[in-house]
């Protein structure tokens, strides 16, 4: 048995494309998944995958909204991006029994808001949104989002903001504590007004370059998610991570069946192999960020157990997932943004 | 032009192709259809349709877009509707940057195409080739490495400390300053190879008459010359006015992305948040409109400078 199963591995990665036994085209994030898992999953199922990337979960939806649902089987939309998906009825559901592995997902994440009992999607990678701080610019208390929104001397005209606007409100409304899907209009007000006032003292709004600006010297302190914080610090020692006791934005990265998939069969059997503790491993060996399944231990990186960018400290505030708002109340943090912005 | 096409032995030119001249076409004028004017029509109709929640659009007409643009009805959108000046705030900034960057372009570009024309006739394709050489590069990497050269504890900052020139590094990283050095930059040669071309065809025994007739070298340049290179210099300023105007890397990259320009703006509605596609439109049809009215001037100037032959 070994034997023909080695021959068939041998044999799918010999005859490569022209006889594969599927397709799978997948719509992920940039610079995310090893190409080396890729393979992995194509030796192990003769399933040939094409890959698209997008760089913002906005982007991937405008995408799928202009006709390219039907094109792609799988994407890898955030937390909140899946339960709009659901929403606007962009997923196929997972049918009971059809993925042999899911009963690897850690208990923790056993039931998420944003998609609860696993309907559509399965857990990716997980991490925070928060900001970084330059040490050696500033060595006052970092774990405070004062550092973004009433800045010490130290930093002013030197942060970076990400030029995303759920994750540069979200923060501001833990800020203010505020919900994130207010309807008061005192505390809107506020939240405008508070914005336009920091504005002073940010020096850019940038995503791509988040990690760039930190360890060039461009900016002292800028938001980021944490797996780029750790690349940051490992070529700058001095880019601290914080966790503000106000606080910090919570992200959870699925993989979800899209709707009209053209190849749903090797969707699910993707999915399936993703459900494996040691292929998870290496996407989170790859990214730096957490997985979502239980008995990942022995196939993770060491260092990734004491990461401080992935262990907030005590005395941390508590993680927020980005809040899904309605018509009406979206409008209202859509001008908000767009002053910030004007 | 009469005659200009008639050739000894056959009829003229026009006639020759005029049997396939239709059929000829038909590439181009496909090409036109469906890249040109099937998505501006597309455009046009979107920016009158409602807006679908998160990205899309309701077939419904409305106005609201153009509304938008035009009246600002508060946070809430329940105030009576004053002017909005948010968006011609946006696009007066886009246009005075990019109408910066065909200035600082035409002042640096005429005199180079000016240098290249007057040189030897062997050597001017080596001068030519020299100013597309940084072109071959991704306008992107280009953009990239602006902002290496320019920040504060860049290149450029860190020699001229290292000279004494400077006590303390410049700013210049996330300025205005840079974004105009990086339109500059990215469209100069737009500017120099038609005015390259148009003084190329110059015939400099024009300006030796002048100088025969005791003008100066203002004079002669001012009144001789110029007129002469016009269409070059006004074909230079579209070529880098227009991409200017709808340009989003320099702004993001070197200008740190603070304020929206119109390519940002307009990108914003349909990858970022508002996922507002009519009002996406909609700036963009005021946009084409706004370039289409300078295209018209500055045709109507050329041919003016062109003149009746």
């Amino acid at each position: 048995m070994k034997f023909l199963t080695t021959t068939a591995i041998t044999l799918a990665m010999t005859v490569g494309a022209a006889q594969a036994e599927g397709e799978l085209v997948l719509y992920h994030w940039f610079e995310y998944i090893p190409q080396e898992l890729l393979d992995k999953f194509t030796a192990e199922t003769g399933i040939n995958v094409t890959m698209d990337t997008y760089d913002s979960n906005e982007a991937m939806l405008a995408s799928l909204k202009a006709g390219a649902l039907g094109t792609y089987d799988v994407a890898v939309p955030g937390d909140y991006m899946v339960e709009i998906m659901i929403g606007e009825g962009m997923l196929d559901t997972i049918g009971d029994g059809e993925l042999a592995n899911k009963g690897n997902i850690a208990p923790q994440w056993a039931n998420p808001s944003f998609d609860p009992g696993w309907k559509h999607s399965i857990p990716y990678q997980w991490g925070s949104t928060s900001f970084s701080v330059d040490t050696d610019t500033y060595s006052g208390d970092i774990n405070t989002t004062d550092i973004l929104f009433n800045p010490p001397e130290e930093l002013k005209g030197k942060i970076n903001m990400l030029d995303s606007q759920g994750e540069v409100l979200a923060m501001a409304s833990l800020h203010l504590g505020i919900p994130q899907c207010s309807t008061d209009r005192e505390q809107l007000k506020a939240l405008n007004n508070m914005l336009q006032a920091a504005k002073e003292n940010w020096a850019s709004f940038n995503s791509d370059t988040a990690k760039e600006v930190l360890v060039s010297g461009d900016a002292a302190a800028g938001m980021i998610y944490d797996g780029f914080s750790a690349k940051a610090r490992e070529e700058k020692a001095s880019i601290t991570y914080a966790f503000p006791t106000q606080g910090y934005v919570v992200w959870m990265d699925n993989v979800v069946l899209l709707k009209d998939a053209p190849n749903r069969d090797s969707a699910i059997k993707f999915m399936d192999f993703l459900l494996e503790p040691e292929n998870i491993a290496a996407v989170s060996n790859f990214a730096r960020y957490g997985n979502g399944l239980s008995g990942t231990a022995e196939f993770l990186d060491p260092a990734l157990a004491t990461l401080p960018e992935a262990n907030p400290q005590p005395g941390a505030g508590a993680g927020a997932f980005i809040q899904v708002c309605d018509e009406a109340t979206q409008a209202v943090y859509d001008q908000i943004w767009t002053n910030l912005k004007k | 032009m009469a005659g200009g096409g008639v050739q000894k032995g056959r009829g003229p030119v026009s006639e020759t192709y005029a049997p396939v001249r239709y059929p000829l076409l038909v590439p181009a004028w496909a090409v036109l259809l469906v890249f040109v004017a099937a998505p501006v029509a597309m455009m046009l109709v979107y920016s009158f349709l409602t807006k679908e929640f998160r990205g899309g659009v309701i077939w419904e007409f409305s106005l609201a877009a153009y509304d938008q643009f035009f009246f600002d009805r508060g946070l809430f959108g329940d105030e009576p509707p004053r002017i909005e000046w948010t968006y011609i705030t946006i696009f007066w900034r886009s246009i005075w940057q990019a109408g910066l960057a065909t200035l600082l372009s035409l002042l640096i570009g005429f005199p180079t195409a000016y240098f290249i024309a007057t040189r030897p006739k062997d050597t001017r394709a080596i001068w030519v080739f020299l100013i597309t050489i940084p072109y071959w590069v991704n306008l992107l990497i280009r953009t990239v490495s602006m902002r290496f050269l320019l920040r504060e504890q860049g290149p450029l900052n860190d020699t001229l400390l290292a000279l004494g020139v400077l006590d303390e590094p410049l700013r210049l990283i996330n300025t205005n300053l840079a974004v105009q050095l990086g339109l500059f930059y990215s469209y100069l040669p737009f500017m120099v190879l038609p005015i390259y071309a148009a003084v190329e065809r110059y015939n400099f025994t024009y300006s030796e008459a002048a100088a025969d007739l005791y003008a100066t070298k203002w004079a002669t340049l001012r009144r001789v010359v110029l007129p002469a290179v016009k269409p070059g210099v006004i074909a230079g300023c579209i070529l880098v006015f227009v991409p200017s105007l709808g340009a989003f890397l320099a702004p993001d990259l070197l200008g740190g992305a603070k304020n929206f320009m119109i390519g940002s703006l307009i990108e914003e509605q349909f990858k970022g948040n508002a996922g507002n596609w009519p009002f996406g439109a909609a700036a963009s049809m005021i946009l084409l409109t706004l370039v289409l009215i300078a295209l018209l001037v500055a045709t109507s100037l050329q041919r003016r400078a062109e003149g009746p032959r």
